[in-house]
This record gives structure tokens, sequence and C-alpha cells, in this order.
């Protein structure tokens, strides 16, 4: 497809995949994460350019820098987390520079609504020695990226382009722009550049110190780098989604708005410090353009009042620094909080259920939908770090317990999860003699970033048929002598399935493989309904305890009980909505009293 | 007419809050306003609690409401009108959908859903206008139009003219879809238009 032309509303995933069409980009891989997820999702309906989903994002960075090494503009996205991944090749490719333009997205995830820690990345462009680039809105998102692939090109250097959240999901108005043609991709061997030897590194050591110095001249004159002048009281010095919260917070302030935020301006930042009599830096979590400016001799406020925790807002901008000006606001509610869950139908939920049923079991948790199994009615994770580490952490806590924790540890790790980075922790289990259990989570898809297909889903970005993954033979192939593939929706089965392989004491594979209940072909798939035949409820709960959304428990006086036929000193009885179920029968297996049958759908 | 504003949606993942905050910006848009939206997708989606701001005017910077300032909020059930209570003021009007949709805690018996829960904002003097929205979408004949009810009853605290709203449903929503939509909004607007009314007469 050809993007529409014009003013359109974007978010900023989508205007960076049209910033991206329109810098010319031949080549972009990423994996997905929130908040960057949309960007390649957009990005590969467009004509011209080829885009994949790579494994793993240290894979993604290595695609996009190849591509790059054949001469043309390559674009690699990742969450905040995902960088850790891929930081291997990005420290080196810092040395080796590129040949068509290369741009990183980070896409940071301050106050973590989807993530595990809230890591500031810009920091990775000072450790790697890379400039940074972090635009405000989605506007600025498209036409920053597009300045970003010519200083890569101009500067022999691979840009970071750090979003966050407020940039990746908000949606403003984008003006389109003209598509530049991709160059012409060919080999040309350079290996004083691309070979990192020793020798040919220390040379190239020297040019990033050259490179550096030439981009902080850059930044003294880049347009993205504006003062916005105002009273000389007191200046800001900001950038990224905050830059919006200063101008709301104080519109008529003068403000160093930095669009490049490594490396800095350092004539320009003293120049502003000097035409004001105070400096403020805003800027969310780390404090990193304050310690910089700090180091450059500036005096500055910043963290001593801004908060480095979670995201900021023009309210927070405001009463950090003019806390009398806040006005008075109703206080909150305590309410009963409403946390994400696994969806009705899910079939994580059967073998979580099965696993919170073994209280001794250490259940050492992955990335992905399945996390949600922490939380209680199933409360049956134990640990949840990064991604991949579930296996990891399970042989680490076998070789430290010995004989006490056999029996009593497993992983578990979603499909894409493993494929990732669970791989190498298996053969590690195996090649060093381990013996915890590790389940599979095969939902057929990368469902917690909203259905991105994997190496092991049988599709590639586009829907297209791919070669999948035999995960079971890949197992196998590693070593593991004992795979064994069940039915979650199965409850009985899978706890039995379970319990004998926790208790082997040799690394064993479970694959507990049911397709994603939101799928389009589940979706479409006639399955029953179940209802309640609530005359035979004896309020067990034992229902209840899967933590299904379609199931509520009604609680009930004995006079309201007994009105309904049911024993004084029943406490209440459950109810499926018939609405939400998705007929997965996982409730109807734990029912032993007849109280849950299927009724054929009618839709 | 009114020259910015704030329109807090609130509700739980899954209910239709993407579709119903698109279509009153994209009326704002026509309309001639600068208009910034934010949202959380990921984990926060799996039928947690979910929260879209959309800020319209000349130019809108911060795609965030701040607290206290929120003049309309469109809540698809009754405990989300209530959660984000301290982003709205005095003069607030919140338009609600009056289905309860139980939190795992209450689902699973370990906690209770508060009753009345609205009066605490009407105790508030918070304008609240309860729109039974699936009913009206099931008299329309399409229960999933229920979101684009409740547009059509919170369009009456705007001063964009109803006709951009039907001709944003027009060019954004799938033809076999459009008019049953088009019916909903006009309902949900007549509702309150006519329960407005009623008030003023008393």
């Amino acid at each position: 497809m050809r993007p529409k032309t014009g003013s359109l509303w974007l978010s900023g995933n989508e205007a960076i995949a049209l910033g991206a069409w329109e810098a010319g980009v031949r080549v972009a891989s990423g994996y997905p994460g929130t908040p960057s997820t949309e960007i390649l999702e957009n990005l590969c309906s467009y004509e011209g350019v080829y885009t994949e989903w790579a494994p793993n994002e240290k894979v993604a960075l290595e695609v996009a820098l190849g591509a790059c090494f054949a001469g043309v503009r390559a674009l690699a996205t990742m969450k905040h987390v995902g960088l850790n991944v891929a930081s291997d090749p990005l420290f080196t490719a810092s040395y080796t520079g590129v040949r068509g333009g290369l741009v990183v997205i980070t896409a940071d995830d301050p106050e973590m609504h989807s993530s595990q820690n809230e890591q500031d990345n810009r920091n990775y462009a000072f450790a790697a020695k890379l400039p940074m680039f972090e635009p405000s809105d989605p506007a600025e998102a498209k036409e920053m990226l597009a300045r970003a692939f010519e200083v890569s090109e101009q500067y022999d250097t691979p840009v970071l382009f750090r979003i966050t959240t407020r940039i990746a999901h908000v949606k403003g108005v984008v003006e389109t722009g003209k598509r530049i043609g991709p160059a012409e991709a060919s080999i040309e061997k350079v290996p004083g550049k691309f070979v990192m030897l020793p020798g040919p590194a220390r040379t190239r050591r020297a040019a990033i110190e050259e490179r550096m110095t030439d981009l902080r001249d850059l930044a003294e004159t880049l347009g993205e780098n504006r003062i916005e002048p105002g009273p000389t009281t007191r200046g800001f010095i900001t950038a990224g989604t905050s830059y919006n919260y200063v101008k709301e917070a104080f519109p008529e302030a003068a403000v160093l708005k930095l669009g490049m935020v490594w490396p800095l301006p350092g004539e320009k930042i003293r120049d502003f410090a000097t035409g004001v009599d105070e400096l403020i830096v805003v800027e969310e979590l780390d404090p990193f353009l304050e310690t910089h400016i700090k180091a450059m001799g500036v005096r500055c406020r910043g963290k001593d009042l801004i908060p480095s925790r979670g995201e900021l807002s023009s309210f927070i901008v405001r009463k950090s620094i003019e806390p009398e000006k806040v006005g008075e606001l109703f206080d909150p509610i305590e309410l009963p909080m409403r946390p994400p869950n696994m969806c009705a139908g899910c079939p994580h939920r059967g073998l979580f259920y099965s696993l919170s049923r073994m209280k001794d079991v250490f259940v050492s948790g992955d990335i992905g939908c399945y996390t949600l199994a922490a939380l209680p009615p199933l409360s049956a994770m134990d640990a949840c770090v990064c991604m991949g580490a579930s296996i990891g952490m399970a042989h680490g806590m076998a070789k430290a317990l010995g004989e006490k924790g056999k029996g009593r540890i497993v992983a578990v790790i979603g499909d894409s999860t493993f494929i990732h980075s669970g791989i190498t922790g298996l053969i590690n289990s195996v090649y060093n003699d381990s013996y915890s259990l590790v389940i599979i989570l095969d939902n057929r898809i990368t469902a917690m970033t909203g259905h991105q297909q994997n190496p092991a889903s049988g599709a590639n970005i586009k829907g297209e048929p791919a070669q999948a993954v035999n995960l079971e033979k890949l197992c196998r192939a590693i070593g593991v002598k004992r795979v064994t593939v069940v039915n979650p929706h199965d409850i009985e089965a899978t706890g039995k399935v379970l319990k004998k392989e926790i208790a082997r004491g040799k690394t064993s594979v479970v694959i507990s493989r049911a397709p994603c209940v939101l799928l389009p072909s589940e979706v479409k798939r006639k399955k029953p309904v179940y209802r309640t035949v609530t005359e035979n409820c004896t309020g067990c709960m034992a229902c209840i305890r899967i933590g299904c959304p379609a199931i509520s428990w009604h609680p009930l006086t004995p006079g309201e009980a007994v009105e309904r036929g049911y024993r004084a000193k029943q406490k209440g009885f459950s109810m499926i909505s018939g609405v939400l179920c998705n007929g997965c029968g996982q409730c109807a297996a734990l029912c032993k009293f007849d109280a849950i049958t299927a009724v054929e759908d009618e839709g | 007419m009114k020259q910015s504003g704030n329109i807090l949606f609130t509700g739980v993942g899954g209910q239709g809050i993407l579709l119903a905050s698109e279509l009153t910006a994209y009326a704002q848009l026509a309309a001639g306003y600068d208009v910034k939206k934010s949202e959380v997708h990921g984990m926060a989606q799996r039928g947690g609690s979910v929260v879209a701001h959309l800020k319209y005017g000349e130019r809108v910077y911060s795609p965030l409401i701040e607290p206290g300032t929120a003049d309309i909020q469109v809540a698809f059930e009754e405990l989300e009108a209530v959660r984000y209570l301290p982003f709205l003021h005095r003069d607030s009007a919140v338009v609600v959908n009056t289905q309860r949709i139980l939190p795992p805690a209450v689902a699973t018996g370990r906690a209770s859903y508060p009753d009345n829960i609205l009066e605490e904002l009407r105790t508030r003097h918070i304008h609240v206008v309860a729109v039974d929205a699936f009913a009206v979408a099931r008299e329309i004949g399409e229960i999933r139009t229920a979101n684009v009810v409740l547009v059509g009853a919170m369009s009456n605290f705007l001063a964009v003219s109803p006709g951009i709203f039907l001709d944003v449903i027009d060019e954004r929503i799938k033809k076999g879809f459009r008019e049953v939509n088009k019916k909903a909004f006009t309902a949900g607007r007549d509702l309150v238009y006519a329960s407005r009314r009623h008030d003023a007469k008393r």
C-alpha cells in the first residue's frame, strides 16, 4: 500500500512507520514489545520495504546492520529492555559505522505500563558513544526520523532513536511528505570498517572520538535543538515528551528544547544558562541531561525538584516547581482493583490451575500473557525477570538446592519467548544435567503484544506461510529425552502429566499446546457455551478458583440461600456469563456437582 | 464555541473504548481543532481498567489530561466512572453506561461491588448522566453499538454539531455497520437531550 497523503491523524508508531517509508528504508527488523510493536506492524503493509519479525532484538539489529552494510537504509525496532538483548551488536556497530543509514528505535516505558522495569535508554547513547534523537510527538517523530537517517549517513554512525509510551501510543496530526527513493544495494568489502579484529577496532575507536566531536559541533547548530525565548527569570532545558509538560505547565517560559539528546550542545546550553536567572532541567526518569549539564560546570536544578520515578505530566511538573499553584482535587476513593486478567477460555489458565495445586513447587516464570498467572486467585508463578530467564533460573535453583529441590522446580515459558532466548537456557539445563521441568506454553502466536507471528507460528509478518519450528524435534535435538505434549484445557490429564514429569528428577519438557482464544480462527470456531445449572451449585467455589472472567461469585445471606432452595449455610453460588464464555470447558471439568453444562452456541 | 477541552474515556479492556474515542477525536478534528489522544496498549488491555485521554484545542502539547481538568468523562462501566475521580472537577459531566463488570476480587468472592457507586459522583455535585447503552443498542438491533450510543449521549456536551459525527461515522465505519452506528449515535444523543429538556422543565 502507498500511504495516504496530506494531513493525517496518526499514533507515534504509525508516524514512525510512515517516516521510515518516506526516508527510503529498505530493510526493517524487530521483535514485538510494547510500546514499539505497531511500528513494524504498520511498515509491513507499505510497498518497497522489506520487514520481518526476528526471533529476538539482537538478531533484529544484526539484520539491520547487515542491510546497512549492503548500502541501504535500515531500521531496527524494539522496546527498551530489547535493547539490552541487542546491546552486543550495538556497541560494536558504533565502531563499524554504516554504509546505508542505520537507525535503532528504542521504545521506553516509563511507569512500566507493560514492562518489568523502566530503565532509561538514553544511557545507552552515552555508553555506546552514539547520537540519540528524541521526538516530542508523532509529527516530530516522523520528521526527526528523516533527520536521524541523514545524520547516520553523514557521520558514519548508527543512530539511536528514543521514544516513550507517550509518543508511541499518542495520536496527533501528522503531515505527510515525499518519499526518498531507496538506495541501490551492493556488495562492498571494507575490512577496515567491517571486520572488528583488535587492529581495525583500535583505528575505529579513534574514528568514534572524531565522530563524537563532529556531532557535538552539529548539536550546536541543529534545528532540532532550539531555543524558545521567554522571560529571563527562569529557563527550562527539556526533551521528548517532557517538553510538552513544560509547555503546558509554564507556557510563557524560556525553553531550550533538545531534539538530539546525545551528544549535547555545550555552548548552546551555557549561553542559555547565562541568559536566565534559574535553570531547571525537566526530564523523565534518570537525571541524564542534568548530570551531563552539571559536568559542564553549568548550575541547574533538576531531580531535586522533579521525580525520577514513573511518568511525568504537566501536573507533576507544575506541582514539583510551584506547588502553591496547584488547586484542590477530589481525593480518590478506595475501590476494588481491576488488574488485567487472562481472557475467558485462555489455555494458560488450565495449565496454571494444575500448577496452583502444587503448593511446594517453585514456578520460575517468564514474560508474556501467562505472567498474569502470578496474580490471585491462581498465584501460580514465583519469579519473572526477563525474556527467557525462566529456564536458567530454574536450573540455578536446582543446582543450589540439590536433592532437596527434586520434584519442586518448574520453568514455564511461552512459545515466542522460548525462541527469543529460552533455547540456550534449555541447552544449558540438558548439558549440565539439571532436573527442572520445562513447560513450553505454545499458544501458536505472540499474544501479549497483540498477535504477532513468530518462527514457531507458521507465518511471517505479513501472514504469509513460513517455515515453523517444530518445538518437539528442537527439544529432542538438544538432548531432552522426554517431550510430552498436553492439551491444557484438559485439566485432569494435564495435572497427571505434570505430576509425573516434575517427579522424574531429570530435565524434561512438557509442551502445553492450545491456540490463543483470541486468534481469528479460534474466534470463528464453533464452540459450546457453558452454563451454570444454579440449582445444582453447592457453593464449593471450585470453578471460582480458576479465576475465569466469565465466572462470578454471588454471595447469599442464609435467608436468601433458603429462598433459593439451598442449605442455609451455603454462602453463595457461581454463575457463568454466556456473553463472556469462550467455551473452553475447564470449569466444567472441575465441577463435581453437575452444576456446569455445555449448551451449543446459538451464535 | 469552547476553545479547548479534555475528555476522559474509561472502562474495561475489550469494551470498545478505542472506537468511541477515535470517533470523538475525528469529529473534533473535522471541527477544526488540534487533537491528541493517549492510551496504553499491551498488558493493560487484558480485561484490566482502561483509560484514554483526549485533548482538543487550538494547539495541544501534552497528551495527558491533568488531574482536576477532565470536562467530560465517558465511562463504560460504573466502577470505572468513579476510579478516576481525581481527574474530575465540580463542573465535569460524566456520561456513564449503567453496566457492572465485576473486578476479579469481586468475581471470586474476596470483595464486594460497592452499592450505589454513582452517588459518590452525585454527592460531589458532578453532573452524572446514566445511560443504559446496551438497552438502547439492543433496541436498535445491534448490541455492539453500545459504545456509539455513549458517544451520542456525550456529544450533547460538545460544541461539535451532530452532523459532523454522522459524517465521521460514514467515513470511518465499514459499510455494513454504518447505518446502524448512525442510528446508535442519534439514539444516544436524543436520549440525553430529552432528559436535559425534562430537567429544564422541572
